[in-house]
């Protein structure tokens, strides 16, 4: 069993060459080298392709348009008459100054990364003791993480808020950042573990006869070789954690403290101040997902068939 | 704002040297106990705070949930059942019901359907040509609910008739002639309702499509040959070969957009707020405890959606259980 097969919920059938989208593949059918697809397979697929990007370009577009085009034409305009285009970078100024977005941003920053980072190494310790530890009890409470990775976070909100309220730290990010530390937990235990039990087991037997502890295997040994998955649980996490608006609002709600999701959801409930805006905003808020996205996309695909079970 | 960022550092810092410093003590600890006893405890000082997490924010909640769903709107005084009756006798909250439903039928069967259209397209295409594509359609999963809002905020605009039209979907309707229309409002056989689902559907194929398209490339080479030697055409061995082949793979994929599908709150809430007939489930529980601050009802529907979700749950379980078995 291959690291990536293991760690998914279900078993899938995922040869390693194709974790990444559209990877090195091993070409199937003699007929097709060369991609000698029918004119018409490509006509679709390209027909596809941009059904998928023209709602995203529409809002690009938009964001580089002044107030008055933006409001009065259409995006596609631009091409259909390009004199007439209009395009200005002042949009985006004024989503810092009108909207704070820059404050949302670091906003935004100060809450994703503690939440991505600490869940971590909490999780691999447990995840090791799951995997080279024998104790009673063990395949219970590994059940017990594999359903909870079903239920919706949305139970636990009443009685956190409760507990929050009496505490009086709501609206602070420590709130969101244990939240998300336990939203994440089941998840981060189940993935990490599932790759822990791929891993030679004859590594660990000899490490015990050198007299190695557990505490110096896992330090030394295991925690390394872990590598691949603990970065994808911090890709999925990070990705999850920066676009969640749900947790955002019942923790910290509008205010100084409110992350991009939330600024950008209060532009889009007030567009007196006009789509130029609103577009700038929505494309400052998936610049820094679109770039983790692009650049680490087969650690992403990995961390997703991992994480498929969580919503 | 330079605040934040320390504080944010210090928090990554401090909880990461933190946790190794416990793990250390706790490591330490054990090994003061004589050799049996520390071989018992030290699995459970390993698991202490991830269990400690769970059982914080997870299982506390949940059981003070279920209890909650029996109390008062202020979580004061039980009231027995009533707000599961008063709930599901409401025609607002049969309604979402109903909305809630048709999501669970449309989107995971439509994700998985445009999944395997796009995988099986792309497979055919040369490998340049199949990553872009891919990495275009599988784009948008990165982006989140709200930006995905925003961008289909904009396609489903309206402008008053007589101007210019800045919606995609309106400048396409109205260049053929029609009067501009406002989608997201047009409750008639629920279109805004599929027209949200446009949405889920735009985020997750991507998603549906990677997995798939894995899964058909393992489909092996000899079982196909086979198969064209005996004279099957592709129609034949695509649904009789291919796809029986990705069957887990599908299952997978259908429970994780099933689960995505039932937890559905930010598309929903950004477009319309559960407005014209469009509410579902997981909006309709935050406006309950938000908007009309009923504790009781919003436990009450959050309950519900964890009973939807106890079938998926144990399948899920015993699958984990299948595959423990095979390790």
């Amino acid at each position: 069993m291959s690291g990536t097969q293991a760690v998914t919920a279900t078993p899938v059938q995922l040869p390693k060459d194709t974790t990444a989208v559209g990877g090195p593949t091993r070409r199937r059918r003699g007929q097709q080298v060369g991609g000698k697809a029918p004119v018409w397979v490509r006509i679709v697929l390209a027909l596809i392709c941009l059904a998928w990007i023209v709602p995203t370009m529409g809002l690009v577009i938009t964001s580089f348009r002044t107030q008055d085009a933006a409001n009065s034409t259409g995006w596609w305009t631009v091409f259909t008459n390009p004199a007439n285009a209009d395009l200005t970078l002042g949009n985006y100024s004024e989503v810092f100054s009108k909207a704070d977005m820059g404050t949302a941003f670091v906003n935004s920053l100060a809450i994703t990364l503690p939440a991505t980072i600490i869940p971590i190494l909490i999780a691999a310790f447990a995840a090791y003791a799951f995997t080279f530890m024998v104790f009673p009890g063990r395949d219970l409470l590994l059940i017990l993480i594999v359903g909870l990775l079903v239920v919706p976070t949305q139970v636990a909100l009443v009685p956190l808020l409760r507990i929050y309220g009496s505490l009086g730290i709501s609206g602070t990010f420590p709130a969101i950042w244990l939240a998300h530390i336990g939203f994440g937990m089941p998840l981060a235990v189940y993935i990490v573990r599932n790759y822990m039990a791929t891993l030679p087991k004859e590594v660990i037997e000899s490490a015990k006869i050198d007299g190695a502890s557990h505490f110096q295997t896992f330090w030394r040994l295991i925690l390394p070789m872990s590598t691949p998955v603990l970065a994808s649980f911090a890709i999925f996490q990070f990705l999850w954690v920066w676009n969640d608006l749900l947790n955002a609002l019942v923790f910290i709600g509008p205010g100084v403290n409110q992350p991009l999701p939330i600024a950008l959801n209060q532009l889009l409930g007030n567009q007196g101040q006009g789509w130029q805006l609103l577009t700038a905003g929505g494309l400052f808020t998936m610049i820094v997902p679109i770039i983790v996205f692009l650049s680490l996309q087969r650690y992403f695909v990995r961390g997703l068939t991992a994480g498929s079970v969580k919503g | 704002m330079v605040i934040k960022i320390l504080n944010a550092l210090i928090a990554i810092v401090g909880g990461v040297v933190g946790a190794i410093i416990l793990y250390f003590l706790l490591n330490k600890l054990a090994e003061l106990l004589p050799g049996r006893w520390e071989d018992r405890v030290k699995p459970f000082l390993f698991l202490l705070p991830a269990l400690a997490a769970i059982t914080l924010y997870l299982i506390y909640p949940t059981i003070q949930t279920v209890v909650f769903s029996f109390a008062n709107a202020a979580s004061t005084e039980f009231v027995g059942a009533s707000n599961y009756g008063n709930l599901l006798s409401s025609s607002a909250f049969q309604n979402t019901l109903f909305n809630t439903l048709l999501w669970i039928i449309v989107v995971p069967a439509g994700t998985i359907v445009l999944g395997l259209l796009i995988a099986t397209l792309a497979d055919r295409m040369r490998p340049r040509s199949e990553k872009l594509a891919k990495t275009l359609i599988f784009l948008p999963l990165a982006i989140g609910g709200v930006s995905a809002a925003a961008i289909w905020r904009f396609v489903y605009a309206a402008n008053p008739p007589g101007q210019n039209q800045v919606g995609l979907l309106n400048g396409i309707w109205t260049g053929f002639g029609g009067d501009p229309v406002n989608w997201l409002q047009i409750s008639t056989l629920r279109a805004n309702s599929f027209l949200l689902m446009v949405i889920l559907l735009w985020i997750q194929a991507g998603f549906a499509m990677v997995l798939l398209s894995a899964a058909i490339k393992g489909v092996p080479t000899e079982t196909l040959e086979a198969a064209r030697l005996d004279g099957a055409g592709e129609g034949a061995i695509f649904f009789r070969i291919v796809i029986p082949q990705i069957r887990t793979t599908l299952i997978t994929v259908f429970i994780t957009v099933l689960i995505g599908v039932l937890k559905t709150f930010d598309i929903v809430y950004v477009m319309t707020n559960g407005n014209f007939n469009t509410n579902v489930i997981a909006v309709d529980f935050f406006n309950q405890l938000f908007t009309n601050n009923n504790a009781g009802y919003a436990a009450a529907i959050v309950v519900m959606l964890l009973i939807i979700m106890i079938p998926i749950l144990v399948f899920q379980i015993r699958q984990f259980r299948a595959e423990e078995a095979a390790r």
